[in-house]
């Protein structure tokens, strides 16, 4: 490590350092939530307050839990997000291979199409979709949470974006040697977008997870709803939790994603130095 | 036509979806914007009514400069910070880069709602710890949330907080799509760090741009989450923002025409706004082919 540190510019210590502080003051939020999670109440609310508690206790974690079923909220997360991400990333490179690879008619029209969808304000379109899942009979079901996700304007407009952007060659190649346009996108174009199917598949999840008027509104029944619904119904009008409970809850709905970024990030650095090398 | 048929294929499945789920309700909504909608009973048609109450109602007119204020504090912040960082965090021998760069992007994966429990309890003006340490710094921030010139940065902040690593990811992925020889063909012809980044990196980044300050601006005009439950539009309807309003007379008024059009007001500023963009950046890509 020394060695490699006494090599370092001047310009590139001061990076490092405002590095540092940057990523600490990003992190502190992140660091607040884990601490006051296992604080007992009287340090939560003492003055002068401190980031780390005298005494850990896991005080917190039992109220939140036996105030709601977090086992099956949690695994109705899982499936929902999970569900979402599965069908989106599918049918999304399906269509953004056709937007971004395939000569037809109407293709400028459709991608016009595409953009104006994702822009109308989510809350707008809320009345008139529930009143159609419920015509559909899915209320308070997982096919009426994903259904209506299995594939979004932002995701269709990502992918064209990396699509156009993938060289054209091999698939022309590909094309005179008679194959088909799905063959080229399954073995051509797809293995090629790893990267950019991962970037996607990440924000498809993190997003539905995340997602709280969705789930608050598409399932009455408590055990339906998402831990990230579920988290709200503690704040609700009835009263004020403490912050130690809010923040014992807030850790068990971000512990999950944020496992599963560390883990992904991972294979998509690795996926972009091994792509940016060709 | 076989290739029209070929794409059909191809774009069947969202297409459906997306035309379902999420075209039908716009076009619905747009039905329910000219009536009295309220959920109970038969909507009668309206004509106008609801449009010309959107733009003649106060309350909305603060909520629209107020988004237009979030807008303009969140897009450049955002946008801004997360090209720097990814600028810098581009140096080859900077040491650490995965763990920043992985830092730097969890916040991401945090939900809004949160996110604002923590901030809230950060800047709580009793036993909120930032709150605690800015004080003895000498910054006297009191009650941020109750502050009406001090709310609406705040709630920016937590969007900034929340979003900016998602822009620094795209901002390095574009970057490492530049080839170093172009860095180096501008080296050798003099350009200094400054011209090399107006002259070689801004255009080469230019697709990048485009896609992240759409997408930060349209984050921005949806901006609901962090205020629904930190301020709740409050104090004094400081950070009342417009999607706040669409929920507020959809949900709590039940004035789902009203709710409507809104929508569609919010809908057409955006997309006037996005079509000006693709305008400008389409412009700047015919400019170096």
């Amino acid at each position: 490590m020394r060695t490699r540190l006494k090599g370092l510019k001047p310009s590139t210590v001061l990076t490092t350092i405002a590095f540092l502080v940057v990523t600490a003051l990003v992190l502190l939020p992140i660091a607040i939530i884990v601490l006051t999670a296992f604080k007992p109440a009287a340090e939560v609310n003492a003055y002068p307050p401190s980031l780390l508690p005298d005494v850990w206790t896991l005080e917190n974690l039992k109220t939140v839990t036996s105030e709601l079923p977090f086992a099956r909220l949690v695994g109705n997360s899982f499936v929902f997000a999970g569900g979402v991400t599965v069908f989106a990333l599918v049918f999304d490179s399906l269509a953004a291979y056709a937007l971004a690879r395939l000569d037809f008619t109407g293709r400028r029209f459709l991608l016009i199409v595409i953009i104006a969808t994702l822009m109308i304000p989510f809350q707008a379109t809320l009345i008139p979709l529930y009143q159609l899942v419920a015509d559909l009979g899915w209320v308070n079901t997982y096919t009426g949470l994903i259904a209506p996700r299995a594939a979004d304007a932002f995701g269709i407009f990502f992918l064209r974006q990396f699509f156009l952007a993938l060289p054209r060659d091999i698939d022309q190649a590909a094309r005179i040697d008679g194959a088909g346009e799905f063959r080229i996108f399954r073995s051509i174009v797809l293995p090629n977008a790893v990267p950019a199917l991962l970037t996607l598949g990440l924000f498809t999840f993190v997003n539905n997870w995340n997602d709280l008027l969705w789930p608050l509104v598409f399932t009455t029944d408590a055990e339906m709803g998402t831990i990230t619904s579920g988290l709200t119904q503690l704040t609700g009008p009835s009263g004020i939790v403490p912050h130690g409970v809010m923040m014992a809850g807030s850790l068990i709905a971000i512990l999950p994603l944020v496992i599963a970024f560390l883990f992904i990030q991972r294979r998509f650095i690795e996926n972009i130095a091994t792509t940016g090398l060709k | 036509m076989r290739r029209t048929a070929k794409a059909a294929a191809f774009l069947a499945p969202a297409l459906i979806i997306l035309g379902a789920f999420t075209i039908w309700p716009m076009l619905s909504a747009l039905r329910l914007s000219f009536t009295d909608a309220s959920g109970f009973g038969e909507p009668e048609f309206i004509g106008l009514e609801n449009y010309i109450g959107v733009f003649t109602d106060p309350d909305i007119l603060n909520a629209v400069t107020n988004t237009a204020l979030y807008t303009v504090l969140f897009t450049p912040v955002a946008v801004a910070s997360a090209l720097g960082l990814a600028l810098l965090l581009n140096n080859p021998r900077l040491p650490f880069k995965g763990f920043f760069r992985t830092a730097l992007f969890v916040p991401f994966v945090v939900s809004f709602s949160v996110a604002a429990f923590a901030w809230s309890y950060l800047v709580d003006p009793q036993v909120g710890l930032l709150n605690y340490w800015l004080r003895g710094m000498g910054i006297q921030i009191g009650n941020v949330l109750e502050d009406p010139h001090l709310a609406m940065p705040m709630v920016v902040l937590v969007a900034v907080w929340k979003l900016f690593g998602f822009y620094f990811v795209i901002f390095l992925a574009g970057l490492q799509d530049i080839p170093t020889s172009v860095y180096e063909a501008a080296r050798m012809d003099g350009a200094g760090a400054w011209s090399r980044f107006r002259h070689v990196t801004l255009p080469m980044l230019s697709n990048t741009m485009a896609f992240v300050l759409i997408f930060a601006m349209i984050a921005a005009l949806q901006a609901f989450d962090q205020i629904y439950v930190m301020t709740g539009g409050g104090p004094y309807g400081s950070t009342q923002t417009l999607v706040m309003e669409i929920y507020e007379s959809g949900f709590r008024k039940l004035d789902i025409g009203f709710a409507s059009a809104l929508s569609y007001v919010l809908l057409a500023a955006t997309l006037l706004l996005s079509l000006a963009q693709f305008v400008f950046f389409g412009r700047k890509e015919k400019d170096l082919a």
